[in-house]
């Protein structure tokens, strides 16, 4: 926390509670970043805007004839979730599953409803095993995929014709292998996240 | 990875208020998603607007990403085609020899029905085309199977037209927003289409599967009569889809009919076209129907 508070001082205040919103911050700054603070505006909406995007843009791609790309906006609010616990607060599931829904087919509900129960599944997690390696959170993530494509099968389809269940394994395997890139996007996007882009002026330059 | 430190409520009340606040609203956003699940099997008009506004909203981005698209199978195409080039090219004049002597068979045949029609004092009736339109996005995460098309009420798109590409039938028309239109595919679970085989007007349904293939049941049970190779046709009974449009070929063979690859499969058409709803009964042309002691007396 002392770490914390002396890089605040330095950046002046809006980059003091940024800072102190996130962890990110401790590493020291290098030398081209002195005078220079991230924007909050980016800092703050990126998250949001990255998971939108990533429910959107993956419809444009192809036009499927079968259930074939992970749900890569479910995938990327995962990421940023273990990434950063805390970034996102617990209600996020509901605006979030909500834009899913209205693009990605499932009857409208079923991403609110999934969305926030994973967030509060994960909240649950976080409280009962604090100390978790990236193994651990692949594990957790991998159970999660799993349910959670089935249960979109489930209200998408209703069980009185099961036959959808024999494609959603291939689905489930493919987003549990891809879940590590999806993370690494999240951490990349976290890095510019917390670019330090806006310059600031230390007191003794006025 | 150590427990981040700005997670501890600690003694701050704020902090503990703000926790608890967060959990209750998940809680509450949960309870939100199971009301519009079943807001949605009943009825859905406010969220079909919205979902029509957000594929308002992303359509710039989809249409670039489908001229890309368009482009790359363009690409692929080319390259395959220098491959395969000199056996395909034999293929294709021993295939436009023979076509050309079917193309003048069909001719007669077509200028035969026109006659027959004409003694018949039918007045031959076709599709006009709505609008013509980009096939920008698809639910390819989901299990259910619905498409974007460019052209939504804007453009006289209206809800239950069909969609066809230049190879066969897309689906129909399900809600419209300004600019887009939202298409059930045929290869969607809820999708049922009648048609019937091209060489005899055996009648069937089609329903769409979740592996993208076709269930085709035939209407009239007993022996299967189909074989692989069989092409089927939308027959237009009931209306909707218009009749003649190529739907499907045989792939393999079940114990009550068959199962069928989708001719104008989605994945490779990047044009479709939005037609006219087919209404036959609406139609001034057709003969009047019988009335119902004429057809006693004719029964008996």
């Amino acid at each position: 926390m002392i770490k914390l508070a002396s890089i605040g001082t330095i950046f002046g205040r809006q980059s003091r509670s940024i800072a102190a919103s996130d962890p990110g911050l401790i590493v020291p700054p290098r030398r081209s970043d002195l005078n220079r603070a991230p924007m909050p505006a980016l800092a703050y909406l990126t998250p949001w805007l990255s998971i939108v995007l990533a429910s959107v843009a993956p419809g444009w791609l192809l036009i499927a004839s079968a259930p074939l790309m992970p749900p890569v906006g479910f995938l990327t609010l995962l990421g940023w979730r273990q990434l950063h616990p805390g970034l996102l607060p617990v209600w996020a599931g509901l605006p979030l599953g909500l834009v899913d829904d209205l693009v990605s087919g499932q009857p409208v509900g079923s991403g609110v409803l999934l969305w926030s129960v994973v967030m509060l599944v994960l909240e649950a997690i976080e409280l009962r095993w604090p100390w978790r390696n990236f193994l651990v959170e692949w594990g957790v993530s991998s159970a999660i995929i799993a349910s959670y494509l089935v249960m979109t099968g489930f209200f998408a389809n209703g069980v009185s014709r099961p036959d959808w269940l024999l494609v959603i394994p291939p689905q489930v395997v493919l987003s549990i292998l891809i879940y590590p890139l999806v993370a690494r996007m999240v951490a990349w996007l976290d890095r510019l996240r917390l670019t330090r882009f806006r310059v600031t002026r230390f007191k003794f330059m006025r | 990875m150590p427990p981040p430190v700005n997670r501890r409520t600690g003694f701050s009340r704020r902090a503990q208020y703000n926790a608890f606040i967060g959990y209750v609203v998940g809680t509450i956003g949960a309870l939100v998603g199971a009301g519009l699940l079943v807001l949605h099997t009943g009825d859905g008009t406010i969220l079909s607007k919205l979902r029509g506004a957000a594929a308002d909203i992303g359509a710039p981005g989809a249409r670039v990403t489908a001229t890309a698209r368009s482009a790359g199978s363009r690409l692929y195409a080319v390259v395959a085609g220098y491959i395969v080039a000199g056996t395909e090219n034999a293929r294709l004049q021993r295939e436009v020899t023979l076509a050309r002597v079917r193309l003048g068979q069909v001719a007669a045949m077509v200028d035969e029905n026109r006659r027959l029609k004409a003694q018949l004092h039918l007045v031959a009736s076709s599709s006009h085309p709505v609008a013509n339109a980009w096939l920008i996005a698809s639910t390819d995460t989901s299990t259910r199977r619905y498409a974007t098309i460019s052209a939504g009420s804007r453009d006289g798109v209206r809800s239950g037209m069909p969609v066809v590409s230049p190879l066969g039938l897309i689906g129909r028309v399900l809600e419209t927003g300004q600019k887009t239109a939202r298409v059930l595919l045929i290869t969607d679970s809820e999708s049922v289409v009648p048609v019937r085989r091209a060489s005899d007007g055996i009648p069937a349904f089609a329903t769409g599967r979740p592996d993208g293939l076709l269930q085709l049941r035939l209407i009239s049970l007993g022996l299967n009569p189909l074989k692989p190779g069989d092409a089927f046709f939308t027959s237009g009974s009931g209306g909707l889809y218009w009749p003649g449009t190529p739907i499907a070929v045989v792939v393999s063979l079940t114990h009550d009919g068959a199962i069928g690859r989708v001719l104008g499969s989605p994945a490779d058409s990047e044009f479709v076209t939005v037609q006219s709803i087919w209404n036959p009964v609406a139609d001034a042309t057709l003969p009047p129907p019988v009335a119902a002691e004429q057809r006693g007396k004719s029964r008996k």
